[in-house]
């Protein structure tokens, strides 16, 4: 007898189809891995099961949870589960609570509400919650508020009100995506531990086919609102038999082709050289006329590239590798230190002083949504970096360059006069890159370039950036906290902390052997499909 | 997570559907043309001639032949009101234009530059926002002189700190989106990204905001007329009828309906615009009034 | 959040500074002498002089500001040139209708706009909802003295409820007193109360949208309760605000209002004193008027931060 049945469920929002006869079900105790790319209507399923979709979504079929026909309950019965029998963690912590309310009111709100408990008991209660999920009251009382706790922090206070009353069934969106690794390791533990402990049923939702293989006793693939494969996690994915389940698998674990870079650049003179640079910010002002101390955002960093490399910048959130990566595209000024590249200081100069040195160094950004200007087409997008040229092309010549860069990131000329929303999130991402190499540049700085991506186009964008490695000679700077990038395209990696860098070396050396405390905790968090499938598989015999 | 579907934002041709679609957008611009097409005719022709007092026909009601009637010098209210149109649109929108053309540079400055620049704007925009703006335009056509010029520069002056307000806000939301970045990595100077990405980018919050300060301008002179400090007679606007109507009111209410609705008519068609321009380009866009 | 209100607190002072400076200078240039102007067109130009030395008109600028400034903090604003007598006490006389008009007005603004906001926001979309926001819209659009003139005639004329204007004073009892500024307070607060309840539906609306609402609704709270619970006090953050700049807006309301009622308040005073070249007054009246802004605008960033946990401790 499952605890939640969802049966040829169809989901429409206005016209547009969302879920087409999805069926699913959860046994009591089960952890179910609801997997799929974006747009698959995964989150969409997760909100009709709570009955709170957008007031447009029309559901047709049937969910049955725990004796109650869901899509034909009143909203007062649809109350009385929520909060008491399905309780919810969604995606991002940072906006899930509310800034106005304590931690402590925000858990004890839902107690009270169902249980009518006093006030006191409220607060005794939702004390115990949060001291279980890793908040205990000696250093997070009640009364502090959302803004004063993390993000890994804000998502165990979402843990606590969603497990507050101990539901019968948890679902969680996505519930690690914001968080870097380590704390979705932590989260991931917690949420396992908390299953066990009180016998929930979870629905477990994640684009991320590692992950859920970790967390899941079986898995459900959805595509374009269909179910592609349902079943026992470690058997569905190592036997794969629908042809979508393999592709999701294979580009989860892909490694591009690479040819070794085509110069010998042992002898070469570096490309980049910082020394010594620190970013200091200044810091929270205590009262009108003091500043508590500045924050160094990165704190005394030395590297240096060669022509050709291509370097892994790899770290938590908020180490400071963005700081430095804009340090390195002059679009930063560093507190002290030097920056060179190709043998120019590049710190304290002019916009026009900057010119040959822009021209060289290009940059690609992680949000293929927000990296271009909705109002330009792509021609005039793509030929933006190109007036840092000594010599203006003229309009013909200049079309002709945005053409070639377009055909080398495997796009065509005729894309040229559309607009950047006509294009999918991973076109975008091959814009991107067309713009950052249409001046010939020497040293591509790349933010976290395809951790917006889901897994079949990432796999693709580290192709065409293996490619565009081998043939133009381009250096890289890969800015990642996600490991699997890093071995997949680079030869180097650093390893920052706290703003430094506190390890260095071969990548595949490093990813295999980290000495650092910093390294082998992100090593030991990073989620591994294969060794994931295999310790299921060990587990099962 | 994104591959799916292209994001789907605005074509022209989506645009212009929106618009017609848009309740508040067409009624507001239907409006809108009404009593800007009567102000232009008001240069050509009016129903009848508003500076030949005609005592034989004072204070009568509304007819076929004044269909608003006539006031106690005998003149067509109607036509009073055509040309009262002219002179409120031209106020205000002076108004308007003054305060776009020292705000909005002013604004994307400080949003470009920050620092003390920004935060001296600020208090600047402080301070003028301390004087309540009526009060104020009551100061100095007081003055300088009760006229429609003084009513257009003091309206004008209110308006600057309201755009720089708005182009600021919509600058910095702006700044730190990565496609700026990307311009500063390909070398162009802040100017150069100001023309180029940020003011096509909140074009459209001015242009609301465009509307709204229209609307008020066009209740500020209205006021300001209706004290004897606007537009001076024997020129026709719509507050000075108001403030002759008010002691004739018991045996000549048709005097105090027609201008009022006017103003009203006015402000709601431009307010209807506003609503309207801001739903089409940003339907989640809450506007701020 | 001692940091946050002293920064404030010191701009609201600059902001009067600078204020005094700009309304001094602004009555500088005037054209006129107030002298020749208190002692009328047949004055010899010896008794002129003899009064521009004793009111301090023939010393330098800095020094003539310096000595006004320095009095307005003292609540010395000088002698009225007509009435010849301290600007002070004409400014008392006539607050005592002002200073509770405006009160009556921004207290009725926000008794009708925030439950009407509330209750368009919760039935989005319905009937009610357009209904109410079509009304709002009107009334945004209606200019308040032309709404006083409705209103005279409506209650006053044909109905003949209340006064259409004068005001008997506080001594003959509360209630006619109270009687004279209904119709007024009502002019004033309802345009107001229209902007003020779009203001607190969008803001709703805004809030709803945000992923705590979604959170709380997980909890299992009714609509209702989350409406009231959650979105309300964080709405309150953009009600404020646009409450602060109405109160300013209210401010030079009164002054037109008064006119069309007849009331001795202290727009009349102003207007007054404009016709009559009384620039003493004005420049008081005006400071008075923007020194009122500024402290509403302190209040304003004070309940700012009892709203908002987040600027208690930034800064």
């Amino acid at each position: 007898m499952s605890l939640l049945a969802i049966e040829k469920l169809s989901l429409k929002i206005g016209s547009l189809p969302i879920l087409r006869d999805i069926d699913l079900s959860i046994a009591p105790g089960e952890v179910l891995g609801l997997v799929g790319e974006s747009g698959s209507g995964k989150s969409m399923t997760a909100l009709a099961i709570m009955q709170l979709a957008p007031a447009s979504a029309r559901a047709k079929g049937r969910i049955t949870f725990d004796g109650t026909d869901i899509l034909g309950a009143s909203e007062q019965q649809m109350c009385a589960l929520r909060g008491d029998d399905i309780g919810m963690i969604f995606q991002e912590p940072m906006t899930a609570l509310n800034p106005v309310k304590t931690i402590g009111e925000q858990v004890a709100e839902g107690i009270r509400w169902h249980t009518r408990a006093s006030r006191a008991e409220a607060e005794e209660r939702a004390k115990k919650i949060l001291d279980r999920v890793g908040l205990p009251e000696q250093k997070f009382a009640l009364s502090r508020y959302p803004h004063e706790l993390s993000g890994g922090q804000r998502q165990r206070v979402a843990i606590a009100i969603a497990c507050a009353l101990k539901p019968k069934l948890l679902i969680a969106d996505e519930p690690t995506t914001a968080l870097d690794v380590v704390l979705q390791a932590q989260i991931l533990d917690l949420l396992k531990e908390l299953v066990s402990e009180n016998k929930m049923s979870l629905l477990f939702i994640s684009h991320d086919l590692a992950v859920v293989t970790d967390m899941a006793d079986r898995i459900t693939i959805l595509r374009q609102g269909t179910v592609i494969a349902t079943g026992d996690t470690a058997q569905t994915l190592s036997e794969a038999n629908h042809p979508y389940t393999r592709q999701l698998a294979l580009a989860s674990t892909h490694v591009p082709a690479r040819v070794k870079p085509h110069v010998d650049n042992t002898g070469a003179d570096n490309l980049l050289e910082v020394s010594n640079i620190t970013r200091e910010y200044p810091g929270r002002r205590r009262s009108l006329f003091s500043r508590s101390e500045p924050v160094r955002a990165v704190d005394n960093v030395s590297l240096t590239m060669k022509p050709g490399a291509s370097v892994a910048l790899v770290g938590r959130s908020g180490c400071g590798k963005s700081t430095l990566a804009r340090m390195i595209l002059a679009l930063d000024t560093p507190t002290s230190g030097a920056i060179k590249f190709r043998g120019m200081s590049i710190t304290g100069r002019s916009e026009a002083d900057l010119k040959p040195a822009r021209r060289n160094m290009q940059v690609v950004f992680q949000d293929p949504y927000g990296s271009f200007d909705p109002r330009h087409t792509v021609e005039r997008l793509v030929a933006e970096p190109l007036h840092l040229l000594e010599r203006r092309p003229d309009r013909k010549e200049r079309r002709n360059m945005v053409a070639r860069a377009l055909h080398e990131v495997g796009l065509s000329r005729s894309d040229m006069e559309k607009y950047p929303h006509e294009f999918s999130g991973g076109q975008r991402q091959r814009l991107s890159i067309a713009r950052a190499i249409i001046t010939r540049p020497k040293l591509i700085v790349a933010d976290e370039p395809v951790s917006a991506l889901d897994v079949s186009i990432r796999a693709q964008i580290l192709d065409l950036f293996a490619e565009l490695n081998h043939k133009l000679g381009v250096a890289y700077l890969f800015i990642t906290h996600d490991l699997t990038v890093a071995r997949a395209i680079t030869d180097d990696v650093l390893i920052m902390h706290e703003g430094r860098i506190v390890e260095r070396g071969k990548t595949a050396q490093v990813l295999d052997q980290p000495t650092s405390e910093a390294a082998q905790a992100l090593v030991s968090a990073a989620p591994d499909l294969h060794r994931a499938i295999a310790r299921r598989l060990q587990e099962q015999g | 997570m994104s591959d799916a579907a292209p994001h789907r934002e605005e074509t022209f041709g989506d645009l212009v559907g929106r618009a017609l679609a848009n309740r508040s957008f067409v009624i507001g611009l239907f409006i809108t043309l009404v009593v800007a097409g009567m102000a232009l005719v008001s240069f050509f022709w009016t129903p009848f001639d508003v500076t030949r007092l005609i005592v034989a026909d004072r204070m009568q009601p509304p007819s076929a032949a004044h269909w608003f009637g006539t006031d106690h010098f005998g003149r067509d209210v109607l036509s009073m009101i055509m040309l009262g149109a002219r002179n409120s649109i031209a106020v205000a929108l002076v108004a308007v234009v003054i305060g776009m053309g020292i705000g909005v540079p002013l604004g994307c400055w400080a949003a470009a530059r920050g620092g003390w620049i920004d935060e001296a704007l600020m208090r600047f925009n402080d301070v003028v926002f301390a004087f309540p703006a009526l009060l104020s335009a009551i100061m100095i056509t007081a003055v300088f002189g009760p006229s429609a010029v003084n009513a257009i520069i003091a309206i004008g002056i209110f308006n600057i700190p309201v755009f720089a307000r708005v182009a600021r806000a919509g600058a910095l939301s702006i700044w730190p989106r990565e496609y700026i970045l990307a311009a500063r990595a390909a070398g162009k100077n802040k100017t150069r990204i100001t023309i180029e990405h940020i003011l096509p980018n909140i074009a459209n919050l001015l242009l609301v905001q465009g509307t709204i300060q229209f609307a008020l301008g066009i209740l500020a002179e209205a006021a300001l007329s209706y004290v004897g400090l606007g537009t001076q007679p024997p020129m026709p606007s719509w507050g000075r009828m108001l403030f002759d109507a008010q002691t004739l009111m018991m045996v000549a209410p048709w005097l105090a309906l027609f201008p009022g609705c006017a103003i009203l008519l006015t402000v709601l068609g431009l307010n209807l615009l506003g609503d309207g321009i801001s739903d089409i380009f940003d339907p989640r866009a809450r506007r701020r009034i | 959040m001692t940091a946050y209100l002293l920064k404030r607190l010191l701009i609201g002072m600059v902001t009067l500074g600078v204020a005094s400076v700009v309304v001094f200078l602004m009555l500088e240039v005037v054209p006129g002498d107030p002298a020749r102007l208190m002692l009328g067109m047949n004055a010899s130009d010896a008794q002129v002089e003899l009064l521009r030395d004793q009111m301090g008109l023939n010393q330098p600028l800095v020094v003539r500001y310096l000595t006004w400034a320095g009095g307005l903090l003292s609540l010395d604003f000088g002698k009225s040139y007509t009435y010849s007598v301290p600007v002070i006490d004409l400014i008392k006389e006539r607050l005592v209708v002002s200073f509770p008009l405006a009160i009556i007005a921004l207290t009725l603004s926000t008794l009708i706009a925030i439950p009407v906001g509330l209750f368009a926001a919760a039935r989005r979309g319905k009937a009610a909802d357009t209904a109410a926001m079509a009304v709002a819209q009107v009334g945004v659009a209606m200019p308040n003295f032309w709404f006083a003139l409705l209103l005279v005639y409506v209650f006053a004329v044909w109905l003949r409820l209340v006064p259409a204007g004068g005001f008997p004073g506080w001594g003959n009892g509360v209630w006619p007193a109270l009687k004279a500024l209904i119709l007024p307070a009502m002019a004033l607060a309802l345009p107001q109360a229209a902007i003020l309840a779009r203001v607190t539906r969008a803001a709703l609306i805004e809030v709803l949208s945000e992923d705590y609402i979604r959170t709380a609704r997980a909890k299992g709270m009714p609509m209702r309760a989350v409406l009231w619970r959650h979105a309300l006090r964080n709405a309150m953050i953009p009600v404020l605000t646009i409450m602060g700049l109405q109160f300013a807006f209210l401010l030079a309301g009164t002054i037109i209002i008064e006119n069309v009622f007849y009331l001795p308040g202290l727009g009349r005073l102003v207007f007054q004193a404009i016709t009559q070249r009384d620039l003493i007054v004005v420049e008081s009246v005006v400071m008075l008027l923007v020194a009122a802004v500024v402290v509403v605008n302190l209040l304003v960033d004070l309940s700012y931060a009892v709203v908002d946990p987040r600027l208690r401790t930034r800064q």
